[in-house]
């Protein structure tokens, strides 16, 4: 008897729970933020898709045009106003523009890093410096170059230049972050046995930033390799990328991107390589 | 022995030193890089800009126009990171090592994204612009591959990071695949991921500016208009533009990243 009306207590508990839901989800902040910020990216997607500028275009068309030149880009990929010989000699090229942009702003963003963390100056100075910084990050590479050819006339000069500035905001922003990490009685401990502020720099530091240090320039240098192709391509600035806009804009050449997409291809995936093989031996030694 | 340890470490970073200047001097040499001329060119480009590069009276008339071209480019990068990051969650659960379905796949998805991922958008605007001709769509093709192929290996990463040890436990208790991704594995990894996609939204609005001067679409063809045409003026106007709406973007996006982390 006593257990049936358990039971029957406890059907009475499931019905009262299924006809009023336990509200298991809370909507806190962060889960409304998440939600709004879905939605938001929902709608404006589709209404970005009802608001292009689509010119007449045969959707379905072009699609299979697209796959016809992406196998006729990849599998019949030729030379025709190049030799091989040549196109490794762009390849360096644009590896060179990578590799100056990567080093001149490495230099410069090791000085305004150590400004720009807030543990070894003051706090306005470090705010003015982030503060530069994120504005030089928001013009687009390509239009730093551009303004920087108006007087230095288009060609490496400007292209070096225009993507150091967009290094330099990188780098800045990458260094101060893990000169901050650095435990500030490591500081208090040197300053209080007198050492001077370059000892402290170059002795503690740097040192124990280096692996980070050296881990971010090469992602740098991956990206500037990138940025270099896209310069060559829409600044003049030389390198594969030039072939490549000429082939794609004056010789409709599409087999000959092929090509130059293979180089761009074997030249990126080999840094990623080194890359990964260089930070284990980083982690193994640090 | 002390002394041992200080002259190797002494040589070891003076070896490191002369091999990085020794590709310098090669880098400089190969891309026919003039030192004199960098450094003579820098104060010319600021007394040209302070000069010539900024916006006028007059050139507040392109204002609308401007305007509407902007919006496009924010509106092509946003659709192309979203539809993007729905197509790098796929790939991504199938490419990861604790959700993958087997490794067949794991390894396919996982190149699949390699490729993507490493031609540049710039490359892919180029290809594209062969039968996209000069719409939007070349613009978003080209960011949305790039965009995929990027946020596939960061989703791949979270997914590592934070649902290894849920996974295990709800397979022990004898949940299914589906239950397994749907109630564990998306939901723990949704705010690193949207912190992901804002990333790369900011990102793909500047790639959109040389998209488009590439391909003759948005704003970069806006800039590149006015640039040829030798108005300064106007073009400054549209640097400007874009400045203020990728510092837009970014304040909105560190806001929601502040919230949701």
């Amino acid at each position: 008897m006593d257990v049936n009306e358990q039971v029957v207590s406890g059907e009475q508990m499931l019905k009262e729970q299924s006809s009023k839901p336990i509200k298991i989800k809370l909507l806190t902040k962060s889960t409304i933020a998440i939600r709004i910020t879905l939605l938001a990216l929902a709608f404006l997607t589709v209404y970005a898709f009802f608001s292009f500028d689509y010119k007449e275009i045969d959707f379905g068309e072009a699609m299979l045009a697209t796959f016809a030149n992406i196998k006729a880009m990849f599998f019949e990929a030729h030379f025709n106003h190049f030799t091989f010989t040549h196109a490794l000699y762009q390849v360096l090229i644009t590896l060179g523009l990578a590799f100056l942009t990567t080093i001149f702003g490495a230099v410069i963003a090791v000085f305004l890093g150590l400004l720009a963390a807030e543990n070894l100056t003051s706090k306005r100075v470090s705010a003015g410096i982030k503060g530069i910084v994120a504005f030089i990050r928001a013009v687009p590479t390509v239009l730093w170059v551009l303004i920087f050819a108006v007087a230095a006339g288009l060609g490496s000069v400007a292209a070096v230049i225009g993507m150091t500035f967009h290094s330099v905001s990188y780098l800045v922003k990458a260094y101060s972050e893990s000169f901050e990490e650095l435990d500030n009685g490591v500081i208090e401990a040197l300053q209080s046995s007198g050492a001077s502020f370059w000892q402290i720099i170059f002795q503690a530091v740097i040192p124990s930033s280096l692996t980070y240090m050296i881990s971010w320039t090469f992602l740098r240098f991956e990206i500037n390799f990138a940025v270099a192709v896209a310069m060559g391509a829409a600044a003049g600035a030389g390198g594969i990328g030039f072939d490549m806009f000429m082939a794609s804009n004056f010789y409709l050449d599409i087999r000959e991107i092929g090509t130059i997409t293979y180089f761009i291809l074997a030249i990126a995936i080999l840094l990623e390589v080194f890359a990964t093989k260089f930070k284990k031996k980083l982690r193994v030694n640090g | 022995m002390q002394a041992d340890f200080f002259a190797r470490k002494r040589k070891n970073s003076l070896g490191f030193f002369g091999i990085l200047v020794a590709i310098t001097v090669g880098a400089i040499v190969i891309t026919e890089y003039d030192i004199v001329k960098g450094f003579e060119s820098l104060p010319r480009a600021v007394t040209w800009a302070l000069g010539n590069f900024y916006p006028t009276q007059e050139s507040l008339v392109k204002f609308p126009d401007i305007l509407s071209s902007l919006i496009e480019t924010l509106l092509v990068s946003i659709a192309a990171t979203s539809i993007g990051a729905v197509f790098a969650l796929f790939f991504a659960i199938m490419g990861s090592n604790t959700t993958r379905v087997n490794a067949f796949f794991g390894s396919i998805s996982r190149v699949i994204a390699t490729l993507f991922r490493n031609i540049d958008v710039a490359a892919w605007a180029l290809i594209l612009l062969f039968s996209f001709g000069q719409s939007s769509l070349t613009g978003y093709f080209a960011l949305f591959f790039g965009s995929f192929g990027f946020l596939t290996r960061a989703f791949v990463e979270t997914i590592d990071e934070v649902s290894g040890g849920s996974v295990e436990a709800l397979r022990a208790t004898g949940a299914n695949y589906a239950s397994i991704i749907f109630q564990s594995v998306i939901p723990s990894s949704v705010p690193q991921m949207l912190s992901w996609v804002l990333f790369m939204i900011e990102t793909n609005i500047r790639s959109a500016t040389l998209i488009g001067l590439l391909t003759g679409s948005g704003i970069g063809f806006t800039f590149n208009l006015y640039y040829k045409s030798l108005n300064y003026d106007i073009a400054s106007l549209v640097v400007v533009t874009i400045i203020v709406s990728i510092l837009l973007i970014e304040s909105i996006s560190n806001y929601v990243r502040r919230v949701i982390l």
